[in-house]
């Protein structure tokens, strides 16, 4: 009797786990923040105060760049409308907060990967939309050309919450080099300050020295010098606890960039559907049911493309094109001797 | 027992609904922060901060720890504190006094100074100080001597530093110098009331605080040496000043702002304390045939002090708060170290910024604290 009622209840209990288990993956399956966006009309996507190339805003308010268009491909591929995105312009201090008390649900502003930020404050890296590292830009005049010839009591402008501020202690520390770091919280004023001489130089990402360069007075008397001193892999991140929407927006940019190896791009999509090779028919939603995995239709993809363009087109719009990275370097496609590569969308 | 419901009932209320908003407010951020799998907890300001500070009063590198990073930070923003609420008293009196002035010139620029300062936002005005008048200062290499030996310019302020020897010499005989100044005024009240004669402790005084000092140098074994800034080529183009003290530009703009927009309120205040203290006080006081100056120190003014401390504590107060604007212009200050690169750096916003809260609340209930202690010290002894 005793033993029976024991058996019982461990058989209630499994049920009990059963059941939980059931339900909690049913809700996995649904995406909140997919629902909310669906609901709300537009994506919610936190960018950065502006920097050419990355996230950068017209006199319309009309907002290009790479990291744009990730969330421009994730409005196609959810809303059906590439347009359909709302950026919030965030300093480097706010954005993580911004993100996880929930008043964005993509933070795509040339942000880079690491261990403590994607384990311990709350926050998922979806993937890599540019590879960069951190250097150093001085005057043309000043003769260095290379960061061996820093010397004591040189003084640093950077900007504030970055690891940028990590990398360049690690930098002077390691070579027992005594610095001055200057730290501003917006760009714009890391810029004026190296501009008025208040710096010897300025350092932040590579991408960004290129970019924050054509602000300056005389953009031809600087050079970025040849080192880099640190990885700096950016990219896309999302608030932890709605796997659903980490993989739509991990997956919106793995198909920009899969779009480019398969040669697809805005203007041969349709045609593409009647392709001979089965994996450009998946990416452009002729085949397979890859959209359902999500809980989006099966066209995702293809408007991801028609409406943005695959990653290559987007670098030549917004980087190469406006002469601020002409070289793709790194970030050409493992096909063609860069690291670009991503798991295949089958 | 009625009486006691109707007396107690309301603020059992009161704290009850304190208590829970407060529970509601914890229970809420912590379900919030477990979702979003945010650990709570201060640990983390014992792990090596790894991040420099480009201003700091104590020994501090990135191998140090956070809790020594906020130090810092707090340490920077007492200096500018400090060093403003000296420079506003100064101008606050002089200021106010000239308002009272019965020449036209003076009465009317300090009421223009008053109010053009006054009347434009302090955020404006470091702005102002740091970006337009500081960043239009030379570089260091074609910057001019003032005074011989100190240099301004775009990097900062560059002043000789002191290299005291025995300093320690100095400063007893400095303390001597002090203790014996308050023996000597009490002996002379004392003398005063007792049998009303007046000696000139003022004269006194200041003799005694320069011979002293003198003395530890004659006879102590004190040295003073200056060392010079030195300039320094960094590159083809660019230089520094090595030695002496560097005082960056963003300290400079902090209290160029901060002391000038304050000073207008600090003016205000002693214009309004002397202007206090009735007319008939002075006129008894002349009558009684005190001169000028001790119608001023002994009657006016002790009266006066009375109106004006308590609205100048609120000046004080203020002035330290508004120093956290000091992360507009990149003076590391405990807003910019603290509640900046280190959260950031940490992710612990809910920590970070209670500790910030919490440490400012404590500036300021020190300083409000010091200056009722001296606001009860001067107040009115009724015998």
């Amino acid at each position: 009797m005793f033993k029976l009622v024991k058996q019982l209840t461990s058989l209630v209990a499994m049920f009990a786990v059963l059941f939980a288990f059931s339900t909690e993956t049913m809700a996995a399956k649904k995406s909140k923040t997919l629902e909310n966006t669906k609901k709300r009309g537009f994506v919610r996507c936190g960018v950065s105060q502006g920097l050419p190339g990355f996230s950068n805003a017209d006199e319309s308010g009309n907002w290009t760049g790479i990291d744009v268009d990730v969330c421009r491909a994730v409005a196609a591929a959810t809303l059906g409308d590439a347009t359909k995105v709302k950026f919030t312009p965030l300093s480097a201090k706010e954005r993580f907060t911004a993100l996880t008390s929930g008043e964005i649900d993509i933070l795509s502003r040339n942000t880079t990967w690491t261990l403590s930020r994607d384990a311990d404050i709350g926050l998922t890296f979806v993937g890599v939309n540019f590879y960069d590292g951190q250097g150093f830009m001085v005057r043309k005049g000043s003769g260095i050309k290379s960061t061996s010839e820093f010397k004591n009591g040189t003084s640093v402008c950077t900007n504030l919450g970055t690891t940028t501020e990590l990398n360049m202690r690690d930098f002077f520390d390691s070579r027992g080099i005594s610095y001055e770091p200057v730290v501003f919280e917006k760009a714009d004023e890391v810029v004026a300050a190296y501009d008025a001489g208040r710096c010897d130089t300025y350092t932040t990402d590579k991408s960004g020295l290129a970019a924050q360069r054509t602000k300056l007075s005389a953009p031809d008397d600087h050079v970025v010098l040849p080192e880099t001193i640190s990885k700096e892999p950016l990219g896309p991140v999302v608030r932890q606890g709605d796997s659903v929407w980490e993989d739509i927006v991990r997956w919106s940019l793995n198909t920009m960039i899969e779009a480019e190896e398969y040669g697809v791009n805005s203007s041969n999509a349709d045609m593409m559907k009647t392709s001979n090779n089965p994996a450009i028919k998946r990416l452009v939603g002729a085949e397979g049911e890859l959209g359902a995995a999500f809980g989006l239709d099966n066209d995702w993809n293809l408007r991801i493309i028609k409406q943005v363009g695959n990653y290559g087109e987007s670098y030549k719009r917004n980087i190469a094109d406006t002469g601020i990275l002409p070289d793709r370097g790194p970030n050409e496609l493992w096909t063609k001797g860069g690291i670009l590569y991503v798991p295949p969308a089958r | 027992m009625n009486n006691i419901i109707k007396k107690f009932l309301p603020q059992i209320l009161a704290i009850l609904f304190v208590v829970l908003i407060f529970g509601f407010l914890t229970i809420n951020a912590q379900t919030n922060m477990d979702n979003r799998g945010i650990d709570f907890g201060f640990g983390f300001l014992s792990q090596e901060s790894s991040f420099d500070v480009q201003f700091s009063l104590i020994e501090y590198s990135g191998s140090d720890s956070y809790a020594r990073a906020f130090l810092v930070g707090l340490l920077n923003t007492l200096l500018v504190s400090f060093i403003s609420i000296i420079f506003c008293t100064i101008l606050g009196v002089i200021i106010g006094v000239a308002r009272l002035s019965s020449n036209y010139l003076i009465k009317n620029s300090a009421a223009w100074y008053v109010e053009f300062f006054r009347n434009i936002p302090l955020l404006l005005q470091i702005f102002f100080w740091y970006y337009a008048a500081l960043r239009a200062l030379p570089l260091p290499e074609k910057a001019n001597a003032w005074f011989g030996v100190t240099y301004m310019t775009v990097k900062g302020y560059y002043i000789p530093a002191m290299v005291w020897e025995n300093l320690n010499v100095f400063l007893y005989c400095g303390l001597a110098a002090i203790i014996s100044i308050i023996v000597l005024r009490n002996y002379a009240n004392n003398l005063r009331d007792t049998q009303g004669k007046q000696i000139p402790v003022l004269l006194y005084s200041i003799a005694i605080l320069i011979v002293l000092p003198l003395l530890s140098f004659l006879f102590g074994g004190v040295s003073l040496e200056f060392e010079l800034p030195q300039l320094k080529k960094l590159s083809k183009i660019s230089y520094i000043y090595e030695g002496g003290i560097s005082l960056p530009p963003e300290l400079i703009a902090l209290v160029l702002a901060l002391s000038l927009y304050t000073s207008t309120f600090v003016a205000e205040c002693v214009r309004a304390g002397i202007e206090g203290v009735s007319k008939g006080q002075k006129e008894a006081a002349a009558s009684v045939g005190l001169t000028p100056n001790q119608v001023l120190k002994l009657v006016i003014m002790p009266q006066a002090l009375r109106i004006i401390i308590p609205p100048t504590t609120n000046q004080y107060l203020n002035l330290t708060k508004n120093s956290s604007l000091a992360a507009a212009i990149a003076y590391p200050d405990l807003v910019l170290v603290f509640a900046g690169t280190a959260l950031m750096q940490t992710g612990k916003a809910i920590e970070i910024v209670s500790i910030t809260m919490l440490t400012y609340l404590t500036i300021s209930l020190t300083i409000a604290a010091i200056m009722n202690w001296y606001n009860k010290k001067i107040e009115i002894k009724e015998k």
